[in-house]
């Protein structure tokens, strides 16, 4: 990066100035102070989230009674072994696969794509899926592009699918879609889930609307907010008060960012290119219309439809064992927090991951290796 | 993966913009973002997709915040997303054990 020359005239303070955080923390004791329960959970379901929280160790500012959990917002992380077999098995069998760095690394039954890239296999790694479609056109070999990510991320994958791809241009589609995760994690055993903090930049897309038959249903208000660690604690504030008031909406809280409605032309390609099913997340459970796959329409370009894909073969190998003391998925889940894996810190570290939460930038278990997560007061 | 990084439109090339990232320029794809993109313009972008255009009364706050983002050091795990974005490419995986 060159050195930053830019003179914005705002000043840093208006994003982390402490005097306006002791402020929002106070704001917080005495809502929860209002609400007067024992423990008040709310959950966020964003990486970039849960950076700022663990990095500015905002959990030593709030209430003893605030709970601030992260739930399943890392898409790497979700990813079910099953999805990961498919592109590892695909690579064996010679196709080059193209897929987000952070893909390459997480686990599948018994290989992850770096494993079958040592054996010989042709992993690219590559930043957008319009270089997945690049690199198809610049050679005869098929091409698989092992997508990833939230709703955000699959639009892309849209864009190019709508773009007239090259006929050696395939998608393993492992896209996710958020709010019905929510749904389930909020009702899960041993959550109580009271309210969510909704991550601001994916919302850009879906618009703040996404939310409001969530919201409908279970009863739970939403509040999207900003990755700063100002934007968090407001967004926390906001979120408390309607707790305490009851009031079932969803804010926003990121106007700067995010409108109600979105953007429509990115929602309008998502949805032409895909449709939600079910399926499993790694580790957390079946969720209903949680993932993305491609539209009968675009079955010429669906890796699943146009090879057969033999994952059996995978299965001879005995998982390792240390993968079965992984609790990734509980984590995944806001049932349990890293500092209760055997594994944490010990045999599971970003250089020799266990689980797929220690793999991405996005995960609960890398991001509090890096900064700790709820250090004692 | 969900944060994108505002940059300065240099250019535009019927669906491709080129986009001008902290003195880093890259080729960023106009498919799916809902208002026209001249030159001048400020664009968020995620994954090489121009994903909002930035109003113009919040480029100034927007372009800030980022500025102090990008102060971080190399261990700053946001800090390093929004680089990868900027450089276009994730972070390569280590190779892996033979």
């Amino acid at each position: 990066m060159p050195e930053l020359v830019r003179d914005t005239g705002v000043s840093e303070l208006r994003f982390r100035d402490p005097g306006r955080a002791r402020a929002l923390a106070a704001a917080l004791e005495q809502l929860c102070a209002q609400i007067g329960r024992d423990t008040v959970s709310v959950m966020h379901v964003c990486g970039s989230h849960e950076q700022s929280i663990a990095k500015f160790g905002l959990r030593t500012m709030l209430p003893r009674s605030l709970n601030v959990i992260m739930g399943p917002g890392c898409p790497v992380c979700v990813t079910d072994v099953p999805e990961v077999d498919e592109a590892v098995a695909l690579a064996l069998d010679g196709k080059i696969i193209a897929t987000y760095g952070d893909m390459v690394r997480v686990p599948g039954s018994s290989r992850s794509l770096a494993d079958a890239q040592a054996e010989g296999a042709r992993i690219e790694i590559l930043y957008s899926a319009a270089e997945a479609v690049e690199l198809a056109r610049d050679t005869t070999e098929e091409v698989v592009f092992f997508a990833s990510g939230f709703e955000t991320t699959a639009v892309a994958t849209a864009a190019v699918v709508l773009a007239d791809p090259p006929p050696n241009f395939t998608v393993l589609s492992a896209h996710k879609y958020i709010p019905p995760v929510m749904e389930i994690v909020a009702e899960m055993p041993g959550n109580r889930v009271e309210g969510f903090l909704a991550a601001g930049h994916a919302a850009a897309i879906t618009g703040s609307a996404i939310f409001d038959r969530f919201v409908e249903h279970h009863r739970i208000p939403i509040v999207v907010a900003g990755f700063e660690p100002l934007d968090i604690l407001a967004g926390l504030v906001k979120l408390l008060e309607l707790i305490r008031d009851g009031t079932m909406t969803v804010e926003n809280m990121f106007p700067r960012c995010v409108t109600a409605e979105g953007n429509r032309n990115a929602q309008a390609q998502l949805w032409r290119v895909f449709r939600t099913v079910g399926g499993n997340w790694r580790g957390i459970a079946h969720i209903p219309n949680g993932n993305l796959r491609l539209r009968d329409e675009f079955a010429h370009l669906d890796a699943r439809r146009r090879f057969a894909i033999d994952v059996r073969r995978l299965w001879e190998y005995a998982p390792a064992t240390l993968t079965q003391s992984c609790i990734c998925g509980d984590i995944m889940a806001g049932i349990a927090s890293p500092e209760r894996c055997p594994l944490f810190g010990k045999e599971c570290t970003p250089d020799a991951p266990v689980g797929a939460c220690m793999v991405s930038n996005e995960g609960t278990c890398k991001i509090w290796h890096q900064y700790g997560g709820h250090p004692d007061l | 993966m969900c944060l994108g990084v505002p940059g300065r439109v240099v250019e535009v090339r019927g669906a491709i913009a080129l986009v001008d990232f902290w003195g880093v320029r890259r080729e960023t794809r106009l498919d799916v973002v809902d208002e026209p993109v001249v030159p001048g313009d400020y664009i968020l972008n995620h994954v090489g997709f121009a994903i909002r255009k930035i109003p113009e009364g919040e480029i100034r706050e927007t372009l800030a915040l980022y500025d102090l983002l990008l102060r971080e050091s190399e261990s700053d795990m946001m800090a390093a997303d929004v680089r990868g974005e900027i450089a276009g490419a994730r972070p390569e995986a280590p190779v892996p054990d033979a």
